[in-house]
């Protein structure tokens, strides 16, 4: 498939680690933001490719693992609501909540449909006059804009019963939070590639210039990956960080202007609940009161018990790349994708999913 | 999530284009992606294209990793 094998070349990608090697003498700790990276540096073996000064950390790039419990439960009782229809994208249906989870009301009768794009939940609203449908919005900037083009679609042609509960959350926000916490110190940044196809590279512009730490914004194949990393090195080894973009084909340093105008046009910003990182200011998006009408927590109110985390699981700590997943010890014992505890074990972007699926001795080596 | 693939629009009609990619055929919502043209490649991220590959970026970076692996081989 073009633009995707070209980048797969065992070759070249055998030639890039070669050199990473040869640059690479400080020992440094990169983070991957994006769930995606996570699961394509397991999936390739990338870990294994690069040299032992490199270290990596999984972040908090997954949309999934990031929804608060507190909201993952507003979710589990709108769908139990009379005359509600839930639409989801499908990961977030297996995710334990306090005291039940998607999957569990959609056994109980409530009606729980997964979609594949917002486009499908508003047609389910179309064909279902007499019920709310409710879309269930997670994700990030890559994610927002489809949001925002969905209450648009939904004004336009007064789909009155078409909902979202919004949980959208900001990337660059919750990476300053990251680093003013100064839990685990950080070398670079591997940028997260479709991210930034939305918001281009200049919000990003505070990383170097406030935390002296160099930032790549990279694509999903592994030799983009490799590419990212050895430039990452680079400045590291100069001592010079910037922003860069090792992902040129998709993205631009100004991002995605029309996707960018209907965020904007669409929603507001203001505080998010992070799982594992708490209320961080700044990093959430709310539907602007033009569109109140479409905005679920206005129109619906639920009553919530208080959330409780799942006992043991240290999704939290995973989230923040403070523990990497074998620390948790519920890996793979009591925690599986069959099975899981947490949210990082359920979504495919889930850093506990890419090393139970992927692991290897040599990937699970440093722990 | 944030997954997106590269596919290829074979028409176009309004703001919805049908794609192609490995035989395949959806259509998607261009929207947000106004500027796409018949031929183009999209990144297709849940039903929308969010952005228009540069194909002449795409090469640049592939000669530029043709050119990383060449001096490796030199050692």
């Amino acid at each position: 498939m073009k633009f995707i094998d070209e980048y797969q070349d065992n070759k070249l990608a055998r030639g890039l680690a070669y050199k990473i090697a040869q640059r690479s003498t400080k020992t440094i700790r990169l983070m991957e933001f994006c769930g995606g990276h996570t699961h394509a540096i397991l999936r390739y073996g990338i870990r294994q490719l690069v040299p032992k000064t490199v270290e990596m950390r999984s972040g908090p790039g997954c949309p999934v693992c990031v929804t608060a419990t507190a909201d993952l439960d507003k979710a589990i009782a709108l769908a139990h609501l009379p005359d509600v229809i839930i639409t989801t994208f499908g990961d977030m249906i297996r995710v334990p909540g306090s005291y039940s989870s998607l999957q569990q009301a959609k056994a109980e009768g409530a009606d729980i449909r997964i979609v594949y794009s917002t486009i499908d939940a508003v047609e389910i609203a179309k064909a279902n006059p007499g019920k709310s449908v409710i879309f269930i919005g997670i994700g990030f900037e890559t994610t927002a804009p489809t949001i925002a083009a969905s209450i648009l679609k939904a004004q336009q042609e007064k789909i009155e019963n078409f909902h979202v509960l919004s949980l959208n959350k900001l990337t660059p926000p919750v990476m300053k939070a990251l680093l003013d916490s100064g839990e685990i110190k950080l070398d670079g940044i591997i940028g997260p590639g479709h991210v930034s196809v939305i918001i281009g590279s200049h919000p990003y512009e505070f990383i170097p210039q406030d935390y002296g730490v160099a930032c790549v914004i990279s694509g999903f194949e592994p030799l983009d990956i490799l590419l990212c990393i050895d430039k990452l090195v680079e400045q590291i080894e100069k001592g010079e960080p910037r922003v860069e973009i090792a992902y040129p084909r998709g993205v631009k340093p100004e991002g995605n202007r029309k996707a960018r105008q209907l965020m904007e046009d669409v929603f507001e910003i203001g505080e998010a609940n992070w799982r594992g990182i708490g209320i961080v200011p700044q990093s959430g998006l709310k539907l602007k009161g033009k569109y109140e009408r479409f905005d679920a927590d206005k129109a619906f109110s639920v009553g919530l018990n208080p959330p409780r985390e799942p006992k043991g699981c240290r999704c939290g700590d995973v989230i923040r790349g403070a523990a990497m997943p074998l620390e948790c010890k519920l890996f793979r014992k009591v925690c599986t994708p069959e099975s899981p505890v947490g949210p990082c074990m359920v979504s495919s972007e889930g850093a506990c999913a890419a090393y139970y699926q992927y692991g290897t001795l040599e990937n699970l080596q440093g722990f | 999530m944030c997954l997106a693939i590269p596919v290829r629009i074979v028409a176009i009609d309004g703001d919805e284009a049908e794609t192609e990619i490995a035989g395949v055929r959806r259509r998607v919502s261009i929207a947000l992606t106004p500027e796409a043209k018949l031929g183009d490649y999209v990144l297709l991220h849940t039903g929308y294209a969010i952005g228009v590959i540069d194909e002449a970026e795409a090469e640049e970076t592939l000669k530029l990793l043709e050119e990383i692996a060449s001096l490796s081989e030199v050692h």
